[in-house]
């Protein structure tokens, strides 16, 4: 202790204090506050950066997960409009070929129609030519027979006679 | 596993000095012997005190002349008026220096005044009665002061700047040194002071850590500096230390001083005056402990290289040689360490004075 105190040196204190409190104070305005406000900013910054890139790694999960539900909106949607289409096209065949049909049926039923017309015609003027063949063919006979006396009563006998028969 | 072997090396190396010693003894070549080891200490003390020249080293001639290698320093003295004049006055301690008709002597590293003759007169415990003046010379310790004041000054005001320029990033030496202040910054200062308050008290912890550091460090190159086993230096750093802790504590420090809560009320009388004491005893403790660690540091690694100069024998002298080598090492994390302890306990009692007791 005694000698610590003989060690002591006043001189030693005063420049130690002097320089050491001038030293604090020089730091601290030209290094400490420099040093210690950039490396602040620094950190501030990569705290910044850091969050801001978390927030966008979230943005676009959302934007993912948006993108899906739309995806999966389409597909449903145009599932849906390829079934619509699928029945709108099947329902469109059996139209046409109910149509088709009934067309066809028509067609036929007209087509048989008119040939029942035209055959009916066609007897009917069958019918007149063979009556005027027949009276022309009975007035030739007629002719022939009445050429002879006989004949003619012969023949008004047998005319007669079929008459009464009808 | 590492660190064990070291010790078992450091024992092992210190069983083989002591019976090398003990060798050297029985042989006893007393004379040259016991000079040198004189010299050796008397080396020693030199050493750990300060001195009004700068002097690197001495030798002496072969005619028997005392030369020095180094450069007087500017003495200063208040004695009836500012004295200022050269160290080279005194001839290394060797003579009296007149000055304005008074005359000085260097007496055991300290400046008295004396007759024209230099008389020492002694009290019976033989210590000088002589007048001493006050003394405020630029000594080697003041010098090495300022030259570690200019080398932080221009380290991190260059560092300050390297931001500036690099947009917010260091360079060159900044990038090592830039841990280390983040270091003080959340590893002593953060934890011990508070998220609240540690900012108010970074540029004192940055700047004696750094000091400390720097000037341990400076004290073990060969140069001969030594500025923390001078009590004037660590008493100065832990005055700053308590003074601050005194000043910036809260309603809530003095009150765990002076009226403890939470105990009986004859306990709260009988606390105050050891609270009280403590104040002062714990900025005491840093002064010792700084003071005590190096000069312990400096006595003991050069008591071991003397002692290759005192076996003067391969196998001693070796032996010594790696010794020294070995705690030389020790010396360089003892340089940090005590910086380190020196920080982390002023940021704990500031840390202390701002405290503020929510739970209690």
């Amino acid at each position: 202790m005694e000698k610590l105190f003989e060690d002591f040196s006043l001189g030693l204190f005063f420049w130690q204090a002097v320089l050491f409190i001038a030293l604090i104070f020089l730091l601290r305005k030209f290094a400490w506050k420099p040093i210690l406000d950039s490396v602040n900013s620094r950190e501030e910054g990569i705290r910044e950066a850091l969050d801001s890139a978390e927030k966008a790694k979230l943005d676009m999960q959302n934007l993912q997960a948006d993108n899906e539900k739309l995806l999966k909106e389409a597909r449903l949607e145009r599932e849906a409009m390829l079934k619509e289409a699928r029945e709108m096209k099947a329902k469109m065949i059996e139209d046409a070929k109910t149509d088709a049909k009934e067309e066809a049926n028509k067609l036929v039923a007209a087509a048989q129609a008119s040939i029942e017309t035209e055959k009916k015609a066609a007897i009917a003027e069958l019918k007149t030519q063979v009556a005027s063949l027949s009276i022309e063919i009975a007035e030739k006979v007629v002719r022939e027979e009445l050429s002879n006396k006989d004949k003619q009563m012969k023949l008004v006998e047998s005319m007669l006679g079929e008459a009464t028969l009808n | 596993m590492r660190r064990k072997i070291t010790v078992k090396t450091i024992t092992l190396l210190l069983l083989l000095v002591s019976f090398v010693t003990y060798g050297q003894e029985e042989h006893g070549h007393s004379d040259s012997g016991s000079d040198r080891k004189s010299e050796v200490k008397a080396y020693i003390q030199h050493h750990l005190k300060d001195s009004y020249d700068f002097n690197l080293f001495s030798w002496t001639s072969d005619s028997g002349e005392e030369k020095h290698f180094g450069f007087p320093l500017p003495v200063i003295l208040w004695d009836g008026g500012l004295k200022v004049f050269s160290s080279s006055k005194f001839h290394h301690g060797e003579s009296v220096a007149e000055v304005d008709g008074n005359y000085y002597k260097v007496y055991h590293s300290k400046i008295y005044k004396t007759d024209a003759e230099g008389t020492i007169k002694y009290d019976e415990e033989h210590h000088a009665t002589n007048e001493k003046p006050l003394d405020f010379s630029i000594t080697k310790n003041v010098l090495m002061i300022m030259m570690v004041f200019a080398i932080m000054f221009f380290m991190f005001s260059r560092m300050a700047k390297s931001y500036k320029k690099n947009g917010g990033l260091p360079k060159g030496t900044g990038r090592f040194l830039e841990p280390i202040v983040l270091y003080v910054r959340d590893e002593i200062a953060r934890p011990n002071i508070g998220e609240k308050h540690y900012k108010r008290y970074m540029s004192y912890l940055l700047t004696v850590f750094f000091f400390v550091w720097i000037v341990n460090l400076f004290g073990l190159t060969p140069i001969g500096m030594n500025v923390t086993n001078n009590i004037a230096v660590t008493l100065c750093l832990a005055l700053i230390t308590y003074l601050i802790t005194t000043f910036s504590g809260n309603k809530n420090y003095w009150k765990h001083i002076f009226w403890m809560p939470g105990v009986p009320v004859p306990m709260k009388i009988i606390l105050a005056p050891i609270e009280l004491l403590g104040t002062i005893i714990k900025p005491f403790a840093l002064m010792i402990r700084l003071y005590a660690n190096i000069t312990a540091g400096h006595v003991v690694l050069m008591s071991i290289i003397g002692m290759v100069f005192l076996f003067q024998n391969w196998l001693g002298s070796g032996l010594s040689f790696m010794l020294a080598f070995v705690l030389a090492i020790l010396e360089l994390l003892v340089a940090a360490l005590q910086a380190y302890i020196f920080t982390v306990l002023s940021a704990l009692y500031f840390g202390m004075a701002v405290e503020e007791h929510d739970d209690h």
